[in-house]
């Protein structure tokens, strides 16, 4: 056990724990922030995406150790930033949701592709998202609101 | 529970609050017993027993004009919170904007039947819950028109307002509803409902209604419950399938830091699905992961028993072998097909098959349990069958039903897999025997892919018979499938492990005989998203493109040709489908050739090929057609689906109606990549590395088409999946030349030049 302290969605936050403790269990059953979902325990689907300084991290893999002073941004402050804001509302106009689960690691993917690329096209959006499953299949949706988000035409230009 | 709010109220909130504040309905409502017949919920009787409702709780109306509906069903993402409830707001004439949705408990004598499964929701709650929404409306004009001296005929109503046009005045319902609350239900047969071309919210696309909730990240599912005092459990189950624990380190797994208990759980009463409380070792701590790691400590040893002779290997030799010889069992026949198979003027010969598959929703599966000290139980669980869960706990702790609550919470995708109930009753195992604390238990995602009740996997052996006209004359199959001895050591087949008697072109060609056999199989088995449909849909439609290429004729003028001769009378017999109306059928086939343009497929180039199937099931009718580009190395991509679908008359809420095609078809495509298989009795895959999802870069551009009939609207959690995988396998052939038998699909089998 070590005391950490973490900069999480702008507020300071002090815990004790095993070092290899990743930061979604830390999140979730700490600090009480449940939004970041625990989906595979492995990176491979995305469902406990959050942004380390801005960059997409896969909580589930992320050892509170290796934090340090990165600013933690989680679902339950996306909303305050313009960029996330657009996307939770773009997610909401083009009704993405099915079960949701995985809809939290999306939105936060999403909103850090669109901060990097303000204008992503289908291409960038395979990229930026694969990691990120939908088990009900809501990719069209996905793909839409991004777009929606962005100001972008929503047509899907991949070959037909 | 409240929405939203894990602050736990064991109350009966939603009634309480309601009275005396307003206008509670109880409506006596009866919901028609319609299924899909029996191969959908294997779990559940064959036809599910017209719910024991007498009085039922579900509209809510405050003062101030709050409208609050309660949802019934679980959710697992097919939207029904969302839209029961517009029906009920759709006959009351409900100001949507003023509508509050609840969730409700677990309680059958209240709610009827209660369980997300069979695409069931719509055809049954089709008319009640509207009734339940005219009762309430019909209750607001009377209490009107007793304020205003008039008769009931001079009244009409706007969203949340009772109007009398001829006195120009205009009464809100929340002024009324504390007349309304005195008066007596009126009987919901003599209710006369909304002519449709006035409907002001069914045929709207309603959002889903938990949306902003998860954008912002609330904690609205299983997973996220939290109760005061908790502990989160980590309870390891043997990797083969009903190990039994003989010796267990618990002691010193206890002593470790961070963790409070460590115990072994002994299995339950044994269940026919085998997916009730099994053996195993519980590890607790005030953190889910510290209770996972101190368990990787564990030093258990186990008696795997006879099950872990069990191999695929093994499973798919035998299945070769029984094919080879005389079936056990006939399932329907009609004419002579060996006979018509001699006289073909052309036959052919093809053996399929598809592999045991498993339901990962991505929520793992969690439920929070308190056995409490006066001997009730609380569960808090992602559900899809709060019912089968009160069941298994009561007999596994020996307690009366009724001293079990059930708070259906919000499921992260269902599938079918949280039909079954065996995280709740470890929940409870847990929490009871840790000395009656609450406690949270959360599965490992290996777990889930280990301990599944899996689709089961399958083999299809097919004969048929062309005349010299291309007509087919004769079909056969020899369908191989998998049982477990009963009582009397007889096998019965697994649960969702059949191939209907009647599965099209039963009936629709002059002699057929399709025939079985069994082997043992003692894995755990369930309904998957349309089960039996997703796995035999994908050999019948298949080997129909065979024979409509052998006759060579166009695959879908093949299939019209066959729709159009329908059989006097369907076969019947034990697992036999609805009878399919054949006219509905061709009707969606020739709407998405339109659609899909299917005439242009002759001229595409080699590597791209369209594809076509059509299926019924859970009452819907969707024809699709898939165009499918596959590379020199055999790399594949859907590029594109048309599907269309008749579910009849309404579409209740159509953006969330083609949400579910498009994730049918999504879900439909990953049931090509994947595969179980099975090792010495244990699952071999362990996550999403080997049981792969698709992703964002492979899912197709989607045509999703409702065409419209004069039918009563039925379900679409399920039908639009099971046409999608012949289609794209089709669209492979006629892309490759390559036909795809075996599943999953492997890329090196599809090189070309």
């Amino acid at each position: 056990m070590a005391t950490f302290t973490l900069n999480v969605n702008g507020k300071t936050q002090t815990v004790d724990v095993d070092g290899a403790m990743p930061l979604l269990w830390v999140l979730r059953d700490k600090l009480d922030l449940k939004g970041t979902k625990f989906g595979c325990g492995v990176a491979m689907c995305g469902a406990c995406t959050v942004h380390l300084d801005g960059e997409v991290a896969r909580a589930c893999v992320t050892p509170v150790s290796s934090v340090g002073a990165k600013r933690v941004t989680t679902i339950e402050a996306i909303g305050e930033t313009k960029t996330g804001q657009a996307v939770q509302k773009a997610w909401l106009d083009v009704d993405v949701m099915q079960c949701g689960y995985c809809q939290a690691g999306q939105v936060m993917a999403a909103t850090a592709l669109i901060n990097k690329n303000p204008k992503p096209t289908d291409k960038d959006i395979d990229m930026a998202m694969q990691g990120n499953a939908c088990r009900c299949g809501t990719y069209v949706r996905i793909r839409e609101a991004i777009k929606t988000a962005a100001g972008v035409d929503t047509k899907d230009t991949r070959e037909v | 529970m409240a929405d939203g709010n894990m602050t736990i109220n064991t109350s009966r909130r939603f009634f309480l609050l309601a009275a005396g504040s307003g206008l509670v309905l109880a409506g006596c409502v009866t919901p028609a017993d319609t299924t899909d017949g029996a191969p959908a919920l294997a779990a559940e009787p064959a036809k599910p027993a017209a719910p024991v409702v007498d009085m039922n709780n579900f509209v809510a109306i405050s003062p101030d004009g709050t409208i609050r509906i309660m949802a019934k069903n679980p959710e697992i993402g097919q939207g029904i919170k969302t839209m029961l409830p517009m029906l009920v707001a759709e006959e009351l004439d409900a100001d949507w904007s003023k509508v509050v949705i609840e969730q409700g408990d677990a309680d059958q004598a209240r709610y009827g039947m209660q369980i997300a499964g069979g695409s069931f929701a719509t055809p049954q709650h089709w008319v009640p819950q509207r009734q339940v929404g005219a009762a309430a409306r019909a209750m607001l004009i009377q209490a009107a028109a007793a304020r205003l001296g008039k008769p009931v005929e001079e009244f009409t109503t706007e969203p949340s307002m009772v109007v009398h046009a001829g006195s120009n005045t205009r009464i809100p319902y929340g002024d009324l509803v504390n007349d309304a609350a005195k008066l007596t239900p009126p009987d919901p047969a003599s209710l006369k409902m909304k002519d449709p071309k006035n409907y002001r919210l069914i045929g709207k696309s309603m959002r889903n209604w938990d949306s902003p909730k998860i954008v912002r990240g609330e904690p609205i599912f299983g997973i996220d419950v939290k109760v005061d005092g908790m502990k989160y459990a980590y309870f390891e189950k043997g990797a083969v399938f009903g190990a039994k624990v003989l010796s267990a380190n618990t002691d010193e797994i206890k002593a470790l830091p961070g963790v409070s208990d460590c115990f072994v759980v002994r299995a339950g009463p044994p269940t026919p699905s085998k997916m009730g409380l099994m053996d195993g070792v519980a590890v607790l701590a005030d953190d889910w992961w510290t209770a996972k790691e101190a368990a990787k400590k564990l030093k258990i040893q186990w008696d795997e028993g006879d099950v872990s002779t069990q191999s695929t290997s093994l499973f798919d030799a035998k299945a070769v072998e029984l094919a080879k010889g005389a079936p056990m069992a006939n399932l329907s026949k009609a004419g002579d097909a060996a006979a018509a198979l001699k006289g073909a003027a052309k036959t052919l010969e093809a053996s399929y098959a598809y592999p045991f598959l498993v339901h990962a929703p991505l929520e793992p599966m969690n439920c929070t349990a308190h056995a409490k000290a006066d001997g009730s139980v609380e569960v808090w669980a992602p559900t899809q069958r709060p019912g089968g869960g009160i069941d298994l706990i009561a007999a596994a702790l020996g307690v009366d039903k009724a001293k079990i609550t059930c708070r259906m919470i919000r499921c992260g995708g269902g599938f079918g897999r949280r039909l079954d109930s065996d995280f709740m009753v470890e929940a409870a195992a847990i929490s009871k025997q840790a000395g009656g604390i609450p406690v949270k238990l959360v599965w490992t995602r290996e777990q889930d892919m280990q301990h599944d009740p899996y689709r089961p996997g399958g083999y299809h052996n097919f004969k048929a018979g062309l005349d010299k006209d291309g007509k087919l004359v004769a079909l056969t199959n020899h369908f191989v499938t998998f049982g477990r001895p009963n009582a009397s050591g007889a096998l019965a087949m697994l649960g969702n492990a059949a191939s209907p008697p009647n599965e099209f072109p039963a009936g629709y060609v002059p002699n057929h005989s399709y025939d079985q056999s069994m082997m043992l199989g003692e894995m755990p088995t369930g309904p998957l998203r349309a089960p039996v449909s997703n796995a035999v849909s994908f050999v019948y439609q298949s080997f129909l493109d065979e024979i409509a290429y052998a006759a060579g004729k166009d695959p879908l003028a093949f299939r019209l040709e066959l729709l159009a001769t329908p059989p006097a009378a369907a076969p019947a017999g034990a697992n036999a489908r609805p009878g399919m109306n054949a006219a509905r059928m061709a009707d969606v086939l020739r709407v998405v050739a339109e659609r899909s343009n299917w005439a242009s497929r002759t001229s595409l180039p080699k590597g791209t090929g369209m594809g076509v199937a059509f299926y019924f099931s859970h009452q819907g009718y969707f024809a699709q057609v898939a165009k499918v580009k596959v590379d020199q190395n055999g790399a594949w991509r859907v590029l594109k689906v048309w599907s269309v679908g008749d579910v009849g008359s309404t579409i209740i809420n159509p953006i969330n109606a083609h949400n579910q095609v498009q994730g049918s078809i999504v879900d439909g495509i990953s049931e090509l990549h994947q595969k179980i298989t099975f090792e010495k009795g244990r699952t071999v895959q362990s996550n999403f590395n080997d049981m792969p999802l698709l992703r964002m870069d492979y899912a197709p551009q989607i045509d999703s088409h409702f065409h419209i009939s004069n039918n009563s609207p039925t379900g679409l959690g399920e039908p639009a999946l099971p046409p999608v995988l012949p289609a794209v396998a089709n669209a492979i052939f006629a892309a490759t030349g390559k036909r795809i038998r075996t599943l999953p699909i492997v890329q090196a089998d599809l090189r070309w030049t």
